[in-house]
């Protein structure tokens, strides 16, 4: 029997079936209709793993889209799941840091993985994914090229509190002929660095998990550590946390 | 289930405004105010009306806009821009406007607006610690008098200010009586009725009719009381910056998702309700000490909205905290922080405006709040 998470990103939606010790899943850009590209996903996903339905205990929710699928028997917050979805991934763990693609996130977990405390971004995109998207498109690349580009590179100081105006500030150093590596540098530093005052905020210390997306980024993930007095313990698979968390919390 | 005499509440702003036309075109006075601060038992000893002026919603921001800064609080901007577009009765219909100093942008505001308007500034002492203060506050509640005398033409003697006083200490603790009703589990009213209420009392334009209605309420809601199951949603309180009839949007969704909005700690709520004023002192000293404490962030410290959260934490059983952050609103913003560390119960901050855009987001924070206090 299994049960099956599935968080409904603004970027990606992300599957995950739980047996109550192994786990399958899935990863697939949301597109422009979470809600059938959520239902597409998932049946593909279930035959793809020659699911059936008689095999499916429950189907917990979480993300933005979560809440308008209409198969599912739950929905959960991700602040929850990603709590509990890094927890079993590493059990040792203290505290998540998650970049999502319209929110950034900090949460303090107890011992087993429960959320004791947690903040968000405040009503602004600066320190998002669609933050670091909205950057990397203005430097003319995709977001797979950042780490490549990105390191050993020497940060600019981009620090502005907007993503509009901090988009401003990119074309105002390719204006002034910056190099595209000290740029994105610079972009990855002040995401680095909005995340560890989030952490801060709920007093996040030693050990954390990195997930979202964006966490795939080496050289933000060192950023991290480098700036925020924080150790990351490096997941498996950091994007699945969320829809992993949803489905242990169901089973 | 709901109380049918809702319906009186929910058409009481609409219908008030009507009724003070009608009482202006007979030669009575009005004068409107924004804020808790108002002392607006001087405004109603000298006979004439006092109303509160709207300021809470999104619809004339991009109006305001044109002359205030878009990254200003959007409560200032709401008030500026109701008032230069005249889609605001009650301002429209004030002969003057008593405001107060609780924070740099609505002082700075109320500059552009006295172009508009006669208005009456009144000086908040800033320090809750600061020796004088009382005897700053009473200053100003006398120049607030003259401005009434030279303004509007009214006297104000003390028998009149003494009556007005203790019509509003009745008022407040029947009001507190009402809220008091919602340490009920469930809670016989809802956050958003509940804010109706007393949102609409800076409205009413008879204060026998309102009053006996919120009898009615109460009556009928003490029935509730005794007919409805136990329930449970996690019961919440609501704090920070004022939400006003017309932005509800985070209580609404606080319902929404199954909570309890128990009360409001907040200006909107009963932030001016607590404290009475002392009937058997001089009326005037009686009014700046009553004032005075309000628990606004606008002071420092402001260790008593701390007490206050506390208590009422404890007097009604809440579950959680919300703390309502309006963008740009530097006092309760940094406050935030120092509440956080002194309630003794799970809390939440959302920054947010007066638009719909981020119901998404403040949903994501209250339920993660919700599931964080179900443990």
């Amino acid at each position: 029997m299994y049960t099956v998470g599935i968080d409904v990103g603004s970027a990606a939606i992300k599957i995950v079936a739980f047996d109550g010790n192994d786990y399958k899943y899935t990863i697939e850009p949301t597109g422009w209709s979470p809600k059938s590209k959520g239902a597409e996903v998932y049946s593909r996903f279930l035959s793809d793993n020659k699911i059936s339905s008689g095999h499916i205990k429950k189907v917990v929710a979480t993300g933005y889209g979560g809440r308008r699928l209409d198969f599912i028997d739950e929905y959960k917050s991700e602040i929850t799941c990603h709590g509990r979805g890094c927890h079993v991934l590493d059990p040792s763990i203290k505290g998540v840091i998650d970049i999502g693609g319209q929110d950034s996130k900090a949460m303090l977990l107890n011992g087993s993985g429960k959320v004791l405390d947690f903040t968000l971004n405040d009503k602004c995109a600066a320190g998002t994914g669609r933050f670091l998207q909205v950057t990397v498109n203005a430097l003319g690349l995709d977001m797979d090229q950042i780490d490549a580009l990105a390191n050993n590179s020497k940060p600019l100081e981009i620090d502005n509190m907007c993503a509009v105006f901090a988009e401003t500030e990119v074309l105002n150093l390719i204006v002034q002929g910056a190099k595209q590596g000290d740029i994105l540098a610079g972009l990855l530093k002040s995401i680095a660095l909005r995340i560890g005052s989030l952490a801060g905020k709920v007093d996040i210390e030693g050990e954390v998990a990195f997930c979202g997306g964006v966490a795939q980024s080496k050289v933000l993930t060192q950023m991290v550590e480098q700036y925020c007095n924080l150790k990351i313990n490096k997941l498996e698979n950091p994007q699945i946390t969320g829809a992993l968390g949803a489905a242990v919390i169901g089973f | 289930m709901r109380a049918k005499t809702m319906e009186y509440f929910d058409s009481l702003i609409a219908e008030s405004a009507v009724k003070i036309k009608e009482e202006k075109e007979k030669g009575k006075k009005v004068m409107g105010y924004y804020c808790v601060f108002s002392p607006v038992e001087l405004i109603e000893a000298s006979g004439a009306f006092s109303v509160g002026l709207c300021a809470t919603k999104q619809e004339p921001i991009a109006a305001a806009e044109k002359h205030l800064p878009r990254n200003l609080c959007p409560l200032i901007k709401s008030s500026y821009g109701f008032a230069i577009t005249d889609k605001c009765p009650y301002f429209f219909f004030a002969d003057a406007v008593m405001a107060e100093t609780t924070c740099d942008g609505k002082k700075k505001m109320y500059e552009l607006m006295a172009d508009i308007k006669p208005m009456v500034v009144l000086d908040i002492p800033n320090s809750s610690v600061y020796e004088k203060r009382k005897q700053h506050w009473m200053d100003e509640i006398y120049r607030a008098k003259d401005f009434i005398k030279g303004q509007l033409g009214l006297d104000i003697t003390e028998d009149k200010l003494k009556e007005k006083i203790k019509e509003h200490n009745e008022e407040r603790k029947l009001l507190m009586e009402l809220v008091a009703l919602n340490k009920s589990n469930p809670t016989p009213i809802s956050g958003s009725d509940l804010l109706k209420v007393l949102w609409g009392r800076q409205f009413k334009a008879d204060r026998e009719e309102y009053i006996s209605k919120v009898k009615d309420l109460m009556e009928e809601l003490q029935d509730i009381i005794a007919n409805t199951d136990k329930v449970k949603g996690p019961r919440i309180l609501v704090t920070g910056s004022p939400t006003g009839v017309g932005q509800e949007k985070v209580i609404n969704a606080i319902e929404e998702l199954g909570g309890q909005v128990v009360l409001q700690e907040a200006c909107s709520g009963v932030k001016g309700l607590v404290d009475l004023v002392d009937e058997d002192k001089n009326p005037y000293e009686a009014l700046a000490e009553k004032y005075m404490d309000i628990p606004c962030s606008c002071t420092s410290p402001n260790t008593r909205r701390f007490d206050l959260t506390n208590k009422l934490v404890e007097e009604y059983n809440i579950d959680g905290i919300v703390d309502i952050t309006l963008q740009a609103c530097h006092t309760y913003n940094i406050e935030s922080y120092q509440l956080k560390k002194a309630v003794n119960a799970p809390f939440t901050q959302i920054e947010t405006d007066y638009s719909q855009s981020d119901v998404e987001q403040i949903k994501l924070r209250i339920s993660s709040l919700f599931e964080l206090i179900e443990g």
